[in-house]
C-alpha cells in the first residue's frame, strides 16, 4: 500500500480494462484534447492514465512520522513504518502491513490490511502485549487512523474501481497545471460523499484533495508535497498535510527512506506471518 | 428616574393675571416670558426661562430637528440583531470560560441538538421503533454542520468470536430486527454503562439521538440554519411516527431560546406596556394630544436608544432586550410631569405658552437631575462581568437620556404646536386628606413608628443570606418556550441536560494507559457514581474493561482494567482502527493521550448543588490524585459561578453609582446633613427588597446582580423630591421639623405616590418576560421601588423629627443658589 500517495495499482477489472482500451488514444493525447468526451468518460480517463503510469512498482517499503496537532496547537507523534505489496487481481486492492515503532507502549504493534474494492477490508492486527493476532471485523474505512485526521480509506490504495468519476475544470495549482476531478466513492459505508482531486497534468500526480461528508460539506483538505521520483518511474510525495476544517485538528505525514522491490512476497502478508513482522 | 407630576405646586398661584389661551403665539409668548420673568428669582431660572422662550420662538426647527434626529438615529435599529449564543453572558476573561474554551480545543466542542423520543406504547426495542430510530440516526448525519451522531443504533458495539473482535452497529443497516435479535439489541443497550441513563433510560422508555454541532462561527445564521433543519426533521418523524412522543434539547436549541426569548419579549411586553401607559396617561391628563404628546416622546426615546445600540453594534440578548420597556417606563415620568404641570397652569387659567414656560421653569432642574441620577445607576452595569447587562444598562442610559433631551425640546415644542384645550377654573388644588393624615400619624408615632420600621429593616435584612443563588440556565426560560418544555420532558423521562468535565491530566505523552492512571480514574469515575444528583458518568475505563472482555473471549471475569500499560496502549489502537466516521474517541481522550474526558451527567439540581459537587470532586483529587487535579468545566458551571462573579464585579459598579448618585444629591440639596439622612431611605429599600424576596422566592440567579445599581438611580428620586419640599419647608418658611414634614407630605405625597404607582407597574410589565432574568429583575425592582415609597413615609419623616430636633433654624445661607432640586419644590 503506497497509498499514502493515493497513487494507483495495476487494475484490469473488466470495465478498467474496456476503458483503457478505449480511451488510451485519448489518454496518449492528453486529456485535455478535443474529443467529444463527457466530462464523466474524461474524469474516468485521468483516473486510468494516473493509473497506468503507477504499474509495476511491485513492492515498497518507508518509514514515516505522524504528527496530530489538536485545535490548541498540541502535538503528538507516532512513528510507524509501511510495507506494501502490488496485488495483481483487479477485483482487490494492494496489501499492506503497518508496524508501529512509537510510542514505545504500542511498539511492535502489527496492522496487515487486505483491501477490497467495495467490500470490507479484511485486517488483523498483532497485539505484542497480548502475543495474539486479532482479526478485526467491521465494515468501517473513514475512521480515524490511530486517532489522525487521516482515515484508513484515505491512505490505501486508490484502484480505479473503487470511484466513478467527473471531471470539473483545469487550473493551474501551484506553479503546475492540473485537472481538477471529482470523484465518488462506490463503497457504501464510506464517509464521504465526493472528494475533488487535482492531478498535475505533467505525471499526474495528485496535489490536493478536497473531502466531502456525507452531508455533503467540505471536511478536509489533503495536501501532496515533496514529490520524489523513484526507479524512473514511481512519484511519491514525501510530505501529506491534512486539515480538517470542522475540528480545527490537522495531520501532517513525513515520508522517509522509501525503498521499492525489496522482494517481498504474498507470504509476507499473510495473519500467520503478523507476529513475526518487524 | 422619573421626575415627580405635580410637586411643584402652589406658589405659582397668578391665575388671575388673564391671559387667554388660545391668543396668538408671538403676543402670548412675549406675555408669557415676561411674567415668567418676573416670578423668577434666581439665575438658573432666568436661564431655564430664556431657554423656553428660546424653544418657544423656534417651535417648529426645533421640533422638525428633534424628529430628523430621532430618524436618524433609530435608522441605526437596522443594525440590530438577536444573539443565540449563551457564551456571551461571560466576558472575554471568564475563568470558568477559558477553562471550558481550553476543554473544547483539546478534545471536541460539544454543542449539540439532542432527539429524546418516547413511543407511547414504552417499547423502545420493537422493529417499528428501533427501524424508525435507525432512520432517524442516519438522517441526522445531514444537519447542518453536524460532526457526529450518537445512538442506540450506531452505538459501536464490539464483541469476540474466537480470535475475530467484531465491531459493528449496535442496530445494523441490514439487520433484521427478529425477536431474537431485538432481545439481544436490549440486554446489551441496558447493560452498557455508556448508554444506561443516558442515552437509554432504564425503564427502556425513552431514548434519544445525540446529534454534535460544530459550529463554525462565521455567520450569525449558523444556530438558525442548524435549528430549521432539525424542526423540519421533527415534523417529518412525528408525521411519520404519530404515536413516539419526539422532543428536541440541547446546546444550540438553548442558544436559539436565547434569540426567541428576545424576540418574544419584544413582542409582548412591549404592547403590555404601551397599553399600560396609555391607560395611565390618559387618567392623569385627560388630554388627547397631551397623550399622544408624550406617547411619541416616549417611543422617539426608545427608538433613539435602539437604534443608537445598532450603530455601537449590540446584539440584543434576553437582558438587553427588555430596555425598550425599561426606557418606555422610566422616559414616561418626565413627560408626565412636564405636562401634568403644564396642564395644572392652564386650569388656572393661563395660556398654553406661559403653562408650558412655567412647567419648564420648575421641572427643568429635576427632570435633569432625576435622569441623571438613573443614568448613573445604568452606567453602572458596565461593571457587571455579564456583557448583555453592559447592553441593557448602556442603552437604556441612551434611551433616559434621550428623554431627557426630548422632554426639554421636543415636548414643549409639540405642545406648542398642537392644538390644547384645557377649561381653566376647574382642579389647580386637590388636597390630598390622606396624606395629611399621613402625615399627622407619622409624627405622633414619631418613635414607635422608627423602631417598627427599624426592626422591620433588620429582620428583613437578616433574611438575605438565606437567599439561595440558582442559575439553572434551562429554567431561565419560562414553559411557554418550546426549549424548557422540551428540556424538561427530557429531564423527566431520559436524564438531565446538565453535564460537567473533569480533563484528568495523565503523566505523561501516552500515559492514559498507565494501569494506575486507570484505576484512580475509575476511582473518581466511581466516587462521582456515588454522589447525589449525579446521573451518568461516562469514562473510557469502561471501554478499556470491555475490550479487555473482549480480547479474553467474552468471559465476564475479564471486564476489567488492563493491567499492562502496553496492552492498555494496544486495545486502544486496536478499538481506534475499528470505529467509523465520525465515532472516534477524539470527544474523550486528547491527541497526545495524555488525558482523558470524564463527562458527567446530572439531575435536574440547583447551581448550589453543583459547587458542592465541584468541591466534592477538588477535596477527592486532594486526597486521592493529587497529580491528576483538574478543574471541573462546561456551561453548568460557567452558569454556577455566573451570580457570584457578577455580584463581586457589580459591588464596585454600585458602590461608584452609589457614591455619585449621594455627591449628585448633596450638590443639589447643597446640604451635607440632609445628604447623609438621604442615604438611609435610599438604602433602605434594596435590603428590604432582597429581605422579601428571600422570604417568598428564596432563590435568586443573575438578576441580583444588577437590581441595586438600577434601582438605587430609580429610588433616589422620590428622596429627593420629599427632602427638597422638607428643607423648602424649614428654610423658607421657617417651620420646625415637624411642620417641614406636613409640608413635604401636603406638597409632594401624592405625586410620588401617582409616579412610584407608574414606575412599579412598568417594572411588573417585566414578569411577563419568558425570560427568568428580567422577571426577577422587573419584581425586584418593583419592590424596591414600592418599599422604597414606604421608607420615604414612614422611615425618611420619623428619622428627620429625630435627627432635626430642636434644631429649630437649621438653614444654611444658600437660599438663592441651592435651586437645582429645591427649584421644582415650590
Amino acid at each position: 500500500m503506497n497509498s499514502f500517495q493515493s497513487q494507483h495499482s495495476p487494475r484490469r477489472s473488466g470495465v478498467t480494462a474496456i476503458m483503457l482500451a478505449a480511451l488510451s488514444v485519448t489518454a496518449a493525447f492528453g486529456a485535455g484534447s478535443a474529443l467529444a468526451e463527457t466530462p464523466e468518460e474524461k474524469g474516468l480517463a485521468i483516473a486510468v492514465e494516473a493509473d497506468k503510469r503507477d504499474l509495476g512498482w511491485v513492492d515498497s517499503e518507508s518509514e514515516l512520522k505522524m504528527i496530530l496537532t489538536n485545535r490548541n496547537g498540541e502535538t503528538s507523534t507516532r512513528e510507524l513504518r509501511i510495507k506494501s505489496l502490488e496485488v495483481e487481481d483487479p477485483t482487490v486492492g494492494d496489501k499492506s502491513l503497518t508496524i508501529f515503532d512509537r510510542p514505545r507502549d504500542i511498539e511492535g504493534t502489527a496492522f496487515l490490511s487486505h483491501t477490497k474494492i467495495t467490500e470490507p477490508d479484511d485486517q488483523w492486527l498483532y497485539l505484542p502485549a497480548l502475543k495474539r493476532v486479532k482479526r478485526i471485523s467491521s465494515a468501517n474505512k473513514s475512521g480515524p487512523f490511530v486517532g489522525s485526521e487521516f482515515a484508513y480509506e484515505d491512505l490505501i490504495s486508490q484502484e480505479v474501481a473503487k470511484y466513478t468519476y467527473k471531471w470539473l475544470r483545469d487550473e493551474a495549482c501551484g506553479d503546475l497545471q492540473c485537472f481538477v476531478v471529482e470523484r465518488f466513492p462506490v463503497y457504501e459505508n464510506s464517509g464521504y460523499t465526493k472528494q475533488v482531486v487535482w492531478i498535475d497534468q505533467q505525471e499526474y500526480r495528485p496535489m490536493k484533495t478536497d473531502f466531502y461528508d456525507r452531508k455533503d460539506s467540505l471536511l478536509k483538505t489533503l495536501v501532496n508535497t515533496d514529490y520524489n521520483q523513484y526507479l524512473d518511474q514511481y512519484w511519491r510525495a514525501h510530505t501529506l498535510q491534512m486539515d480538517n476544517h470542522q475540528t480545527g485538528k490537522s495531520t501532517t505525514l513525513t515520508f522517509d527512506g522509501y525503498k521499492f522491490r525489496i522482494g517481498s512476497s504474498e507470504g509476507d502478508f499473510t495473519s500467520n506471518r503478523l507476529k513475526r513482522a518487524r | 428616574m422619573p421626575a415627580q407630576p405635580g410637586d411643584q405646586g402652589s406658589q405659582s398661584g397668578s391665575s388671575g393675571s388673564g391671559h387667554k389661551t388660545d391668543s396668538a403665539p408671538m403676543n402670548t409668548s412675549d406675555d408669557a416670558l415676561a411674567l415668567a420673568r418676573s416670578r423668577a428669582r434666581t439665575g438658573f431660572d432666568r436661564k431655564v426661562i430664556n431657554f423656553a422662550g428660546w424653544v418657544l420662538r423656534w417651535r417648529w426647527p426645533v421640533l422638525i430637528f428633534c424628529i430628523l434626529f430621532a430618524v436618524a438615529a433609530a435608522s441605526g435599529a437596522r443594525h440590530l440583531s438577536f444573539t443565540s449564543d449563551y457564551r456571551v453572558f461571560f466576558g472575554d476573561d471568564n475563568p470558568q470560560l477559558l477553562t471550558y474554551e481550553a476543554l473544547q480545543k483539546t478534545y471536541t466542542k460539544d454543542d449539540n441538538v439532542s432527539f429524546v423520543l418516547k413511543p407511547d406504547d414504552g417499547q423502545v426495542f420493537s422493529p417499528t421503533f428501533l427501524t424508525a430510530l435507525r432512520d432517524l440516526t442516519d438522517a441526522s448525519w445531514q444537519v447542518p454542520y453536524s460532526t457526529r451522531v450518537d445512538s442506540i443504533t450506531n452505538f459501536q458495539h464490539s464483541f469476540a468470536d474466537g480470535d475475530d473482535l467484531t465491531v459493528q452497529d449496535l442496530v445494523g443497516k441490514n439487520l433484521e430486527l427478529n425477536p431474537a435479535e431485538i432481545a439481544n439489541i436490549r440486554a446489551v443497550a441496558l447493560d452498557e454503562p455508556l448508554l444506561l441513563h443516558r442515552v437509554i433510560s432504564s425503564d427502556a422508555q425513552t431514548t434519544s439521538v445525540n446529534v454534535t454541532i460544530t459550529l463554525p462561527q462565521k455567520s450569525e445564521h449558523e444556530t438558525a440554519e442548524v435549528m430549521s433543519f432539525v424542526r423540519d426533521m421533527a415534523e417529518k418523524f412525528r408525521a411519520e411516527n404519530p404515536n413516539v412522543t419526539l422532543v428536541m434539547t440541547g446546546v444550540v436549541p438553548l442558544n436559539n431560546a436565547f434569540s426567541e426569548s428576545s424576540i418574544r419579549d419584544i413582542k409582548t411586553l412591549i404592547p403590555y406596556m404601551c397599553g399600560i401607559l396609555l391607560l395611565v396617561m390618559f387618567a392623569l391628563l385627560r388630554s388627547l394630544n397631551g397623550t399622544i404628546t408624550a406617547l411619541v416622546l416616549i417611543g422617539l426615546s426608545a427608538l433613539t436608544a435602539l437604534g443608537f445600540a445598532g450603530y455601537m453594534g449590540i446584539k440584543l440578548t434576553p437582558p438587553s432586550a427588555v430596555a425598550p420597556t425599561v426606557i418606555l417606563t422610566i422616559a414616561i415620568a418626565d413627560s408626565i410631569h412636564l405636562l401634568v404641570t403644564m396642564f395644572r397652569e392652564m386650569r388656572k387659567g393661563a395660556s398654553k405658552y406661559a403653562a408650558i414656560v412655567e412647567s419648564l421653569r420648575v421641572n427643568f432642574g429635576p427632570v435633569f437631575l432625576t435622569s441623571l441620577t438613573t443614568v448613573m445607576g445604568f452606567l453602572s452595569l458596565n461593571f457587571s462581568d455579564a456583557p448583555p447587562f453592559h447592553d441593557l444598562g448602556n442603552i437604556s442610559s441612551i434611551g433616559v437620556a434621550a428623554a431627557w433631551l426630548y422632554s426639554i425640546l421636543l415636548l414643549p415644542a409639540m405642545i406648542a404646536v398642537l392644538p390644547v384645550r384645557i377649561k381653566a377654573g376647574q382642579g389647580g388644588s386637590e388636597k390630598a386628606a390622606g396624606m395629611d393624615m399621613l402625615a399627622e400619624f407619622v409624627i405622633s408615632k414619631r418613635r414607635p413608628v422608627l423602631i417598627l420600621m427599624t426592626l422591620i429593616v433588620v429582620g428583613l435584612g437578616a433574611m438575605i443570606p438565606q437567599i439561595e443563588l440558582n442559575d439553572q440556565f434551562v429554567r431561565y426560560f419560562d414553559e411557554s418556550l418550546e426549549f424548557r418544555s422540551d428540556t424538561d420532558f427530557a429531564t423527566e423521562h431520559l436524564s438531565g441536560v446538565y453535564q460537567v468535565n473533569w480533563s484528568l491530566p495523565a503523566a505523561e505523552s501516552g500515559g492514559i494507559s498507565d494501569p494506575e492512571y486507570l484505576a484512580k480514574a475509575e476511582a473518581f469515575s466511581n466516587w462521582l457514581k456515588g454522589q447525589n444528583g449525579v446521573a451518568h458518568v461516562q469514562t473510557l475505563t469502561d471501554t478499556f474493561k470491555r475490550l479487555n472482555m473482549n480480547m479474553h473471549g467474552d468471559e465476564p471475569e475479564w471486564y476489567r482494567l488492563p493491567e499492562l500499560r502496553d496492552l492498555a496502549a494496544q486495545y486502544l489502537l486496536l478499538f481506534e482502527l475499528s470505529l467509523p466516521y465520525g465515532l472516534d474517541l477524539n470527544n474523550q481522550i486528547n491527541v497526545d493521550k495524555s488525558a482523558m474526558r470524564v463527562i458527567v451527567t446530572t439531575d435536574d439540581i440547583s447551581t448550589n448543588q453543583l459547587r458542592t459537587l465541584e468541591r466534592g470532586a477538588t477535596a477527592w483529587f486532594d486526597a486521592n490524585f493529587p497529580a491528576g487535579k483538574t478543574e471541573a468545566s462546561s456551561p453548568f458551571v460557567m452558569f454556577a459561578y455566573i451570580s457570584q462573579r457578577n455580584i463581586v464585579g457589580m459591588l464596585t459598579g454600585t458602590v461608584t453609582a452609589f457614591i455619585l448618585i449621594s455627591l449628585s444629591l448633596m450638590f443639589a440639596l447643597r446640604n451635607f446633613r440632609l445628604g447623609v439622612v438621604s442615604l438611609v431611605p435610599n438604602l433602605v429599600p434594596i435590603i428590604m427588597a432582597f429581605g422579601i424576596w428571600s422570604i417568598f422566592v428564596g432563590e435568586v440567579g443573575l438578576a441580583s446582580s444588577v437590581v441595586t445599581a438600577t434601582s438605587l438611580g430609580i429610588i433616589v428620586d422620590a428622596t429627593v423630591h420629599f427632602l427638597s419640599k422638607y428643607q423648602r419647608g424649614r428654610r423658607d418658611r421657617n417651620e420646625d421639623a415637624a411642620g417641614a414634614v406636613r409640608y413635604a407630605f401636603s406638597t409632594v405625597g401624592t405625586a410620588l405616590w401617582v409616579t412610584s404607582a407608574i414606575l412599579i407597574a412598568g417594572f411588573a410589565v417585566l414578569s411577563f418576560s419568558t425570560f427568568r432574568i428580567n422577571e426577577d429583575m422587573g419584581m425586584l425592582t418593583a419592590i424596591a421601588i414600592a418599599v422604597a415609597l414606604i421608607a420615604d413615609f414612614l422611615l425618611l419623616p420619623t428619622l428627620l423629627l429625630t435627627v432635626d430636633k430642636g434644631r429649630k433654624h437649621s438653614g444654611e445661607a444658600s437660599i438663592g443658589t441651592s435651586q437645582l432640586a429645591t427649584k421644582p419644590a415650590e
